[in-house]
């Protein structure tokens, strides 16, 4: 059994294609059932987001299979095949495995290691699951993804920083001041950037939000936004004591709070640290306040700078990913390799064989009486009602193996039985999400 | 004196394998290490305590006359208040300054030789005991302050120049690392002030004058003073963060002094031999 993925995204594929082949959520039921009627399909799935639009499936003929989703994908959405094939990558096997741990672990995103594609997954698995297209492979592969997702979220710090301007500021905040709950913001003048900065603030626990603006209509619009007070341009500053964290974005040609106004702030406030953020161009405070110890000036390239390291440091932290995913990838394929019916059937026998052996060695020792024609039938007998017993259950499995759901009497066999791998470890039951 | 080298053991290694827990779970972000490390350290302190109760045993008084004891209480001190602290703050990163701290003392300690001074009569007080529990919790209080001191100076120097390495993440926020130094300097120093009294006192008794001008006694007022005066610009003029964060590593610069400095450099009647049965 193999594990097959075809699809495009981002990196293959222009937004112009993206938007043809992508599966509107609301009408997800046609395709399924179209894909898992495709012959050589036996299990599939279908995630579809704004970057990627990606199909699962399971088959025994690879090549077969890749042939059929890529011809699917192309009639489904009426393009020509040829134009969508471009665009397509296809994996199978320890390639399609190590594709999709990747892709939900946000090791094949835009922004490595934003948090929307494993929902994104989960969503998808979901349909897949109400319209039963997947199966005992499937089942467990998208288990294995998502937990190796939470792995990675957890071990390593791929997602711990952050990525925007704004969610940086709220960052830096964070080891400036212990907590921002009973925190001031004042926001200077109107800019998106502010406003969104001012939203991540609040969503923080910050208490207070000052809002001023030369149009005095603007500030109170803003402030009721916020649920804040509005405070007239021409006095703000003397509400400054007042502000642990202003956000600056006027259109102000010139310095609208100079090192020397701050100073005298800190003394009003007795040196109790504040963070300012000068998102302006041209700038609207003087970057020399960054001088005196109580104020932390940021301006909008010292914030761009710290998404820039933060990026960075995600891109190191995903290297300890690939490394946690490739373990993955290997188990996961020692589960699938023991879900074929020979390796199975063996096991099986031998573990049975073991148990008679040993229970015969533990009978006999007691019957040093027996000659050995009695041992021998007794020995004999032993043999046959093993034999006796495994004939319906190997016949069976052999003939379940035929059809698509065999895997799961083999998987349940190896289950019941505990039957060891060979070679490896058969660690996999415990990875329940 | 097999039990004794062997809880002298287990604590050291305790503070080891503490130190690891809280160096490796920093750096490598494995939150769950220094949770670890809090109950490494508890056996730490415990099988240290045991050990001073040995030797208070046979010794037959309180076992902190040479540099080989005075050091390990001194770790013994600063772990025992790092743990109430970090009850109280929840700062795993101060243990990865405090139990390395520890570890040192412990290595320093087995270096010096351990020899037990029987304390001549007239020293025999329970005002010893007293004084030298008050001195060391301080000293443990302000090297803790100290060591709040350095990271925010770290940390701060990463947030003004916008320059972040790896440790940024792993420091918490000058406000907490702030209050930690403040809330140091606010138990040591009340510690150290009983110290110096009790020490008074019982030279008073010992030789009949509370004070007189010993090397150690001189630099230990100075050192008192400075922090005195530390407490007094947080509190009257508004000194924190930066100021206040430098000021207490300077204090502990005189501390270290008159802990080792006046005993191996200066002399007076505070030095270990002097202890001893002439």
């Amino acid at each position: 059994m193999n594990i097959i993925v075809v699809g495009l995204s981002h990196k293959t594929a222009p937004v112009e294609i993206r938007e043809k082949v992508a599966f509107p959520p609301t009408e997800m039921e046609a395709p399924l059932m179209k894909m898992l009627a495709l012959p050589a399909i036996s299990e599939g799935m279908i995630v579809s987001t704004c970057n990627r639009v990606e199909l699962y499936a399971v088959s025994r003929q690879p090549e077969a299979a890749i042939l059929e989703l890529k011809s699917f994908l192309a009639d489904f959405h009426a393009l020509p095949e040829a134009v969508l094939n471009e665009h397509l990558y296809d994996r199978s096997g320890d390639d399609a495995i190590h594709h999709v741990l990747r892709v939900a672990s946000s090791l094949d995103s835009m922004v490595i290691g934003e948090p929307q594609i494993l929902g994104q997954i989960k969503t998808a698995y979901g349909y897949a699951c109400e319209f039963k297209t997947t199966g005992t492979i499937l089942n467990r592969f998208m288990h294995k993804a998502f937990s190796v997702a939470k792995r990675i979220r957890t071990e390593t710090a791929i997602a711990s920083s952050a990525v925007s301007v704004s969610f940086a500021a709220v960052e830096l905040a964070r080891k400036i001041f212990d907590s921002l709950e009973n925190k001031t913001v004042m926001l200077v003048g109107a800019g998106e950037m502010c406003e969104l900065a001012a939203k991540h603030f609040v969503n923080q626990g910050v208490s207070k939000v000052l809002v001023t603006n030369r149009t005095f209509s603007r500030a109170e619009k803003l402030a009721a936004e916020f649920n804040g007070t509005a405070v007239n341009f021409d006095n703000f500053r003397e509400q400054l004591h007042r502000v642990d964290i202003l956000l600056s974005s006027t259109g102000a040609p010139d310095y609208i709070l100079s090192a020397g106004k701050l100073k005298e702030v800190c003394k009003m406030r007795r040196f109790k640290p504040m963070f300012l953020i000068d998102i302006a161009v041209p700038r609207d405070i003087d970057p020399a306040a960054n001088k005196l110890d109580c104020v932390y000036l940021y301006d909008v390239d010292d914030l761009q700078g710290v998404v820039q390291a933060n990026l960075k440091e995600r891109h190191k932290e995903a290297e300890k990913a690939e490394l946690i995913i490739k373990g993955e990838v290997a188990q996961f394929r020692n589960w699938l390799d023991t879900l074929q019916i020979k390796p199975t059937i063996v096991a099986l026998r031998r573990q049975m064989e073991q148990i008679r052996q040993v229970e015969m060695e533990r009978t006999l020792a007691n019957l040093n009486h027996l000659n050995d024609k009695e041992r021998k039938a007794i020995e004999a007998m032993s043999a046959a009602i093993v034999n006796k017993i495994l004939h319906q259950p190997t016949q069976k499995l052999k003939q379940v193996n035929q059809n698509d759901d065999g895997t799961l009497y083999l998987d349940a066999v190896r289950t019941l039985f505990d039957l060891p791998a060979q070679d490896v470890t058969h660690s996999d039951a415990t990875d329940s999400e | 004196m097999g039990s004794l080298s062997l809880l002298f053991a287990v604590t050291t290694l305790s503070y080891l394998a503490a130190s690891l827990l809280y160096l490796v779970g920093m750096i490598g972000r494995r939150p769950q290490l220094p949770q670890a490390g809090r109950w490494v350290l508890l056996i730490g302190i415990i099988s240290q305590a045991s050990c001073f109760a040995v030797r208070h045993s046979s010794a037959g008084g309180t076992p902190v006359t040479s540099l080989h004891e005075s050091l390990a209480f001194f770790a013994w001190c600063l772990i025992l208040l790092f743990l109430l602290l970090d009850l109280r703050f929840k700062l795993s990163v101060m243990g990865a300054f405090a139990a390395p701290m520890a570890l040192l003392l412990m290595i320093g300690s087995a270096l010096c030789p351990d020899v037990v001074v029987q304390l001549s009569p007239v020293l025999k007080s329970w005002l010893f005991p007293v004084h030298i529990t008050f001195a060391f919790l301080g000293n443990a209080a302000f090297a803790l302050s100290f060591g709040a001191g350095v990271m925010y100076l770290i940390q701060n120097r990463m947030l003004k120049s916008k320059r972040f390495t790896g440790i940024y993440q792993l420091l918490p926020s000058l406000d907490s690392l702030d209050k930690v130094n403040y809330t140091c300097l606010s138990v040591g120093f009340p510690l150290m002030t009983l110290g110096i009294i009790s020490g008074a006192f019982w030279a008073n008794i010992a030789w009949g004058t509370y004070w007189s001008w010993d090397p150690k006694e001189t630099w230990a007022l100075l050192t008192w003073f400075l922090y005195a005066a530390l407490l007094h610009g947080r509190l009257t003029i508004g000194w924190r963060g930066r100021k206040a964060a430098i000021f207490s590593i300077i204090a502990f610069m005189f501390l270290l002094f008159t802990f080792l400095g006046v005993n191996l450099l200066l002399g007076g009647y505070h030095t270990f031999e002097s202890f001893a049965v002439i």
